[in-house]
């Protein structure tokens, strides 16, 4: 079989973007009422729930750690996520992918804060398109502001790769499967420090660079959308009260 | 004249202030930036910045009033739900005095699973679960009234200052309210009293942000009077 191209002779994608755009994203905070914090994530084709239940007590007992919160991160497909239907019980894939996301978010949590108890994660994917593992940390960031544990960062993720030899933004689907190279990261913009790093397909090392640097790039305009996200759910656009206002 | 405090709205990573100042909860200090951990109001003052969290779980503090349901009974003492990661413990020699016995007392007599007490944050530390007393004026077990749940970090707004606002919500519906530190309010009064303590109370969550709270809660417990 001839592979098709995925840039066409412009530098359009399949999709209609360019090399360095990214695919059109909303989130929304605050989305299920019955866990204590959650968030929704539109990612191109992508709709993610992530779920926060905790901090609470640790069951099994064996398993409580007596100075430090314990995470526990479930990344699920849903059945219906994909064109043919995904068998629902774990399989390898997913389970790599929740102990990457544990991973990613991890460094985030003042963990210390919450001796002897279990934070637990959930990431539902409800409709896949690739790159859904850096969708599902961006939203479990979310998630996990909204349900008010401490963090000293945001973890935001984004994804890049190459496709017809040449470095692009944010695969999708297709790109992810006909491509030749993905690399999802997720970092923490504001500390700047890397949480996740994962690569497959084979790169020179100007395209490593090149590829990273992207991915960074693109995370911290999620960034500013987690953060629109996050300050919308809990202040509408109200401003802050000035001093004066206050003292009644 | 007062010094301004400057008031800014952070999502946890957001650097609230640069600089040498006193540093409440939910801050922590890197070199001089001082970071906000939650997302919440911060408060810049002359020399402290302060942090006050929109969300969060209940974590117990000695000396907080709590309210919880009594979920176990052990031979010495009764495990309690008070709306944290951590349950509460309340012994039984708290209550029966220093000459309680498990073969002469009998627990369930003073409270029972699924009895809702108010009692107060005796001793804790990260070690071991928070102990409670009953000890204290208002202590004890609450025998009737409806339960209004609220985020534990929006207490100290539905207070108000010096207990401004919880006393407006109880003139003006003729309601009582026990308020637990831990997000619990038990309402007692009429019917029609306790539907509008209890939307008081909503908004008081929702709009915990706003400045003008007070005067907006007054409104609405006297507009919708008959």
């Amino acid at each position: 079989m001839e592979k098709r191209k995925l840039i066409d002779e412009n530098g359009i994608r399949l999709d209609g973007r360019k090399w360095n755009e990214l695919r059109p994203i909303r989130m929304e905070v605050g989305t299920l009422k019955n866990a204590d914090g959650s968030a929704y994530i539109e990612f191109g084709k992508n709709k993610i729930v992530a779920a926060v239940y905790g901090p609470k007590e640790v069951h099994p007992k064996h398993e409580v750690l007596p100075d430090r919160a314990l995470l526990r991160c479930r990344y699920h497909m849903a059945p219906f996520s994909v064109d043919e239907r995904k068998n629902p019980a774990p399989s390898r894939r997913e389970i790599e992918i929740s102990k990457v996301i544990r991973e990613a978010l991890e460094p985030a949590i003042i963990m210390e804060d919450y001796p002897r108890t279990a934070i637990e994660v959930y990431v539902e994917v409800l409709q896949s398109d690739g790159g859904s593992r850096v969708a599902g940390i961006t939203a479990s960031s979310l998630a996990l502001a909204d349900a008010g544990i401490n963090m000293r960062d945001l973890v935001v993720g984004c994804s890049s790769g190459i496709i017809d030899g040449q470095v692009v933004l944010d695969l999708n689907d297709i790109e992810d499967k006909e491509g030749s190279g993905d690399m999802p990261v997720a970092f923490m913009p504001n500390l700047n420090l890397i949480t996740l790093l994962q690569v497959d397909g084979i790169y020179t090392k100007e395209q490593f660079k090149q590829a990273f640097e992207l991915a960074l790039e693109g995370g911290r305009k999620i960034y500013r959308m987690q953060r629109e996200a996050l300050i919308s759910k809990f202040f509408g656009n109200t401003q802050p009260a000035s001093a004066e206002e206050d003292e009644e | 004249m007062m010094p301004k405090v400057v008031r800014k709205f952070v999502i946890p990573g957001d650097v609230i202030a640069v600089g040498d100042y006193r540093s409440g909860s939910y801050i922590e200090r890197r070199d001089n930036q001082y970071i906000a951990l939650r997302v919440g109001l911060a408060e810049i003052g002359r020399d402290e910045v302060k942090l006050n969290p929109l969300s969060g779980p209940y974590i117990p503090h000695v000396d907080d009033q709590v309210i919880g349901k009594i979920i176990d009974i052990t031979a010495f003492g009764w495990q309690v739900d008070i709306n944290s990661p951590f349950f509460g413990y309340l012994p039984a020699s708290f209550v029966f005095g220093k000459e309680f016995s498990p073969s002469t007392h009998d627990l369930s007599s003073k409270f029972k699973i699924g009895d809702l007490i108010a009692a107060k944050v005796e001793a804790f530390d990260r070690t071991r679960d928070p102990q409670l007393s009953i000890r204290g004026p208002g202590l004890g077990k609450i025998p009737k009234g409806e339960i209004v749940k609220m985020s534990p970090t929006k207490i100290p707004r539905l207070i108000g200052r010096k207990g401004y606002m919880i006393k407006m919500i109880a003139t003006q519906t003729g309601c009582e309210l026990k308020v637990g530190q831990n997000g619990i309010v038990v309402l007692t009064g009429t019917p029609e009293g306790i539907v509008k303590a209890a939307n008081a109370i909503r908004m008081i969550e929702q709009e915990a942000h706003v400045a003008d709270l007070a005067k907006k809660i007054q409104s609405y417990l006297s507009g919708g009077a008959s």
